[in-house]
Order: C-alpha cells, then structure tokens, then sequence
C-alpha cells in the first residue's frame, strides 16, 4: 500500500512537472522544429530570444508595467486592507467580497473594458492604459495578502507602542509596517510576477509601442514556429525561480507565502 | 466594624473635593457602556501614590475594562480620570505616562531586549548616553544582563516577563498598569515571578493597579483590593478586611472558600449583632443587617478554619455526614454534608490528621462555629 501511494504521488509530480520540462529539453533542439525529442543539441535559440527585437523591447515594456503597476497596487492594496480591517463603514462588506474575489470577473473582459474606455479617452496607445489594467488585475492579491498579515497582527503590540508615549505615526512606522513586512513582500511579489506574466487583459490594452513580453511572445508564435518560444519559456521559469529563491533568502518562503503564522 | 461598609464600598467624593498629595489615580463615577451593556457602572475609586490596587472579580465583571480606562485604551461615557492631579479623561494613552503590562507580554518581536526596553524612552527623544545607561540599569535590576541582544521569541516566560517589567518601567511610569500578567505562568514560575514583582514594585514604590481574577494572587500581592462583579466595584479594602469582613454575599463567597449556615437574628446593640445558628451564637457586623428586626432569618457566613468538627452530643450550629476528607498536609478539609446549611455542603479546615480517625468518612458529626469571626447577611431573595 505505502509503494503504491508513493508511486501515485510520483506519477501526479511528474504530470505536474511534465510540460515544463517537455518545454525545456525542446528549447536545446537544435533544429527549427517544435519537435521531441530533440536530435542534436544547441544554445542557438536562446541567443535568438535575447537578439530578437520585440522580446527585448517587450521585456523592458513589460519590466515598466510590472514595476508601476505593483508598486501603485502595494500602495492602494495596503490603505485598502487598513480600511477593511480597522474600520466599518457602508459597503464594506461589498468592497470586501468585490476585491477579494479576482476569480469572478474574466481578464479578457478587464482587458476588453479598458480598451473601450481607452478609444473613448484617446489613449490607446499609453502606457498609462496597460499599467491601470494591470493594478486592476493585481490589486486582489496585495489586499488580500496584507489583509490576512492585518488580521494575524497582535493590536496589543500597537497599544503596547501607544502606553511607552508613541503617538499615531511613530506606532506605525516602528510597529505595524515593520511586523507587515512579510505580506507587504509577499502580496507585491505576488502582483509582480502576476503582471509580468499577464497575457489575456495585455493583448486587448497594449499597442505594438507597448506590448509586453508576453504578447510579444504570442505574436511570433503566430508566424514561427520553432523553438525560441521553448527557449524563452526556460528564461521565464529561471527568472521567477531566482525571485523567489532571494525573497526566500531573506524572509523565508513560509512567511512570504504568508502560510507562517507562528511567532 | 461599623465603618466597614461605608469605607468599603464606595470612595464617592463631591466633585469639588480638592486633589490629595497622596492620590496618584483617581476615577470619578466613571461609566463606560458597551451597546447597551453597562462594562463599568458608576466606578470611584482613589489610588494612593506608592500602593499596589488590584482589581479582582470573576471574567466579564468590568475589571479590564477599568484598567483600559485608565489606560487611555478605551474613553469612558461619563465620570472623569485623574492621574497625579491632572485630568486624563480625554488625553490619549501615548500622553498619559503609564506602564502597562499585558497579558501575553506584547513584547515587539522585531525588536532585540534592549531595543524593546529603550522604547519608551525614544519617544521621549531622550538622550542617546542616557538611554543606554537607563537601559543598563532595568537590565541589572530585571536581571536580564547578557540578554539585551536576544529577540523575545529567544526567551523563556519569565524572562520574557521581565522584559516587559523592565519597558514599563524604565520611564518612570506616574503608575504601572498590569492586566493578567502572571496567567500564562505555570505555578512554580508564577510565584517566583509573584515574589519578585512584589518586591520591585515596593523598592521602586510605583504605584500599581493590578488586574486578576485570582483570588489568592490578589490577597497575597495587594496592599489593597476593589472586589468587582457584574460592572460594579463591590469592596475597596485591604485583603485582610476583605477576607474577615467582607461588605457583602458576593464578596464573602467570591473570595476565599466559606459555608454558608442558616442563622436567626436575635439582637442588634449599636454596630453589633447577635446571630444564632443551631445551638450556637455568634457575634457580627450589625450593619449588614439594618433592615432586619430580631427574629428574623439570616444566612451566616464561615471561613473552613473557624468551623469545629464536634461529637453529636455537644451544641452544634449544624449537623450532617461526612462526605470525603482532602489530606492537605498541614490540615485537613473535611466536608460534611448537612441538611441545614444553605450551601448543603460545608467545608471544616481541621489541623492535623487526627480527624481521618475520629470523623471517618460517614460519620454524623455537628458542626460548631467559633462565636466570633462570622459575617451574616440577610437571605437570598
């Protein structure tokens, strides 16, 4: 019974596991074919995804996006999850389920609603456009993040801060913001790595001048097909693999998953 | 005796009354309502500098929500709060100059111990040089030297105890609130932990206002006791008044184990009264039983060490079986089931072990009371 338990948990890791690494041995092939596996092996496609144009403005493209549109998301996340846990007011249980539950509305219909309102405004062509949508898309999971380290904080140490003289602003600076850290890091690494990888709302809001990595990716896709794709998918996996390793390097990945409660 | 009840059960002043030297805390009939339940009815209260005040009373009774009051953690709906002569009614807690101890420490665990105790004093914008020798000094004193790098998660209980007397107390608090603060203890530490405290807080003669719902810490601990239940304070006095003459039933079987006998009025003379049980007659505070004329039936409360186990010939207050013996020791309790006391069920506290011989389990016996040394109030209802 153990055996065969173990070997079920086997087989559901390597189907987990599978596609990812169909993808990375395809990107070594050597020939211009998305075929497996490979016959002879080449570095050749990774220096084309690096060399090729478009990645590399949709990298920096999408780098901009992911920066403005997390870093606003962290700001206006945070208020909103101190608004929600320390007050009551009107609607806020309507505001609550609304930005807690990003499963309920579609990307393409975010997506499709900013492009409209884009035409109306003239801005379709803006940054501006892709970083709202993206805050739009993100913003549920810095809420929600900072919210449950919210709940899970003592009030008492705030009082306790307040009884040695701190008054508000020095309670928050030295006590709260300090004690979020975990799921500040965490909810911004969450929008981040969320907005990097964004392709549904991203190809409705983004022009030629401001597509992202990954639009940029499903437009050579539709003309090529060989394995630069393969190659850049690896390149994705590796660098939010290393995002993640560092924020583990300094937090530990328990508290920046925010699944560490003890203290 | 007579003063009892009017010294315990209310330090009601007129509002004019000009502020005394002594007093460091002093609550005016303050209320504080939560919805439409009363958390705290009517609360006066004078805390003398230097005194250790413990606020006792079973959980819900108002308690910890005095010590938020006078905290600044919660504001009051009516009735002000003095703190060294000046009204703190509506300053906020950072600008009231207290320390306070919670139950769970709350100490900052993102903070090594002596970033934890130099808090307070930061804020204050005190002096760097100071700061460190004020911190060195709570570190000897709390004796936690060597310590002062360590995160508070790195620390034991008590330890972690000390840490928190040591931040409330390094800046000089006007008075050192303290909410539960021994309950995450086991025994042995918590009355080590008791001792020094104690001990502390007498060198530094802070004055202190101390929240249990444990009897015996508060009768060890306190010079004196507000008894609460139910939002009111029932008896402000010390443990030994508290514990010998309470002012009334709740704080007579709140405090300390006690059987309750049925008794009968027979004559009251000035601030006494004589009170029968069965055959035997007892001295006690008139005052509680003002309304009654002789004749009338009263309930006659006994602490277990004045209680007697006698023969069933002799002249008993009650008579009953005996139930079961619990060996403590240096005495034994024994209790006796009897019919004719109110609580059914008495508790006698006989030194010695001779009485496992003669009032074996099942035995009749009578229970006798001393004469003296009983409180009676008028019946239930």
């Amino acid at each position: 019974m153990r055996a065969a338990g173990r070997a079920l948990v086997v087989v559901i890791l390597g189907f987990i596991t599978l596609p990812a690494a169909v993808v990375a041995i395809a990107a070594f092939n050597d020939r211009a074919l998305l075929s497996f596996p490979p016959q002879s092996l080449s570095l050749r496609w990774f220096v084309k995804a690096f060399s090729y144009r478009d990645f590399q403005a949709g990298f920096t493209n999408g780098l901009i996006v992911m920066l403005a549109s997390s870093g606003i998301a962290l700001v206006v996340g945070t208020a909103f999850a101190f608004a929600l846990d320390r007050y009551r007011f009107v609607g806020r249980g309507l505001i609550e389920s609304l930005l807690l539950a990003p499963l309920v509305v579609p990307h393409f219909t975010v997506g499709l609603g900013f492009l409209i309102l884009a035409a109306q405004l003239g801005a379709m062509r803006s940054f501006a456009v892709v970083m709202v949508c993206h805050v739009v898309l993100v913003l549920p999971f810095v809420l929600r993040s900072v919210y449950i380290s919210l709940r899970n904080l003592d009030r008492r140490l705030e009082l306790a801060a307040e009884s040695l003289g701190a008054r508000p602003s020095r309670v928050m600076f030295t006590v709260t913001l300090p004690l979020l850290v975990p799921g500040l890091v965490s909810g911004w690494l969450f929008a981040a790595i969320l907005s990097f990888n964004e392709f549904t709302a991203s190809l409705f809001v983004t022009s030629q001048r401001t597509q992202t990595l990954p639009v940029a990716m499903y437009n050579y896709v539709r003309e090529y097909a060989d394995p630069t794709m393969a190659a850049m998918s690896l390149i994705f996996i590796v660098v939010t693999a290393m995002l993640l390793t560092i924020a583990n390097a300094f937090f530990g990945l328990g508290k920046v998953l925010n699944v560490d409660h003890g203290r | 005796m007579s003063t009892m009840a009017a010294e315990g059960t209310s330090e009601r002043l007129p509002a004019s009354q000009p502020w005394n030297a002594d007093t460091a805390v002093r609550l005016d009939g303050v209320t504080k309502r939560f919805g439409h339940t009363v958390a705290l009815h009517d609360a006066w209260i004078k805390v003398t500098r230097g005194e250790f005040m413990t606020l006792l009373g079973p959980s819900g009774c108002g308690k910890t929500t005095l010590l938020n009051l006078v905290a600044g953690f919660l504001t009051s709906d009516s009735g002000e709060i003095f703190i060294e002569g000046a009204l703190v009614t509506d300053v906020p807690t950072s600008e009231r100059d207290i320390g306070m101890i919670f139950q769970n420490y709350a100490l900052f665990p993102h903070m090594t111990v002596a970033a934890n105790i130099a808090y307070g004093l930061k804020t204050r914008g005190i002096a760097r040089e100071e700061i460190a020798t004020r911190v060195a000094e709570m570190l000897s004193l709390m004796k936690l030297a060597g310590l002062e790098g360590r995160k508070p998660r790195e620390l034991s209980g008590g330890q972690q105890q000390r840490v928190a007397l040591a931040r409330a107390l390094v800046i000089r608090p006007k008075v050192l609130l303290m909410d539960e603060p021994f309950s995450a203890l086991d025994k042995n530490l918590r009355a080590s932990m008791q001792v020094e405290v104690k001990e502390i807080q007498r060198r530094l003669g802070v004055t202190t206002i101390f929240v249990t719902h444990d009897q015996s810490e508060a009768l060890s601990l306190s010079d004196r006791i507000a008894v609460m239940s139910d939002g009111r304070i029932r008896q402000i006095d010390t443990p030994q008044r508290i514990y010998q003459q309470p002012a009334d039933r709740f704080v007579a079987s709140f405090i300390g184990e006690v059987a309750v006998l049925r008794g009968r009025l027979e004559s009251t003379d000035g601030e006494v009264a004589i009170v029968t049980a069965g055959a035997c007659r007892n001295t006690v505070a008139a005052e509680p039983l003002r309304a009654l004329s002789p004749g009338a039936a009263v309930d006659l409360f006994v602490r277990p060490e004045h209680l007697r186990l006698v023969t069933e010939s002799e002249p008993a207050a009650a008579r009953g079986t005996v139930a079961t013996h619990v060996y403590q020791g240096g005495h034994i309790d024994v209790y006796v089931d009897a019919a004719e006391a109110a609580t059914g069920r008495v508790l006698v506290r006989v030194p010695g072990d001779a009485a496992l011989g003669r009032a074996p389990v099942g035995a009749c016996v009578g229970v006798a009371t001393s004469g003296v040394s009983a409180v009676a109030f008028p019946p239930k209802g």
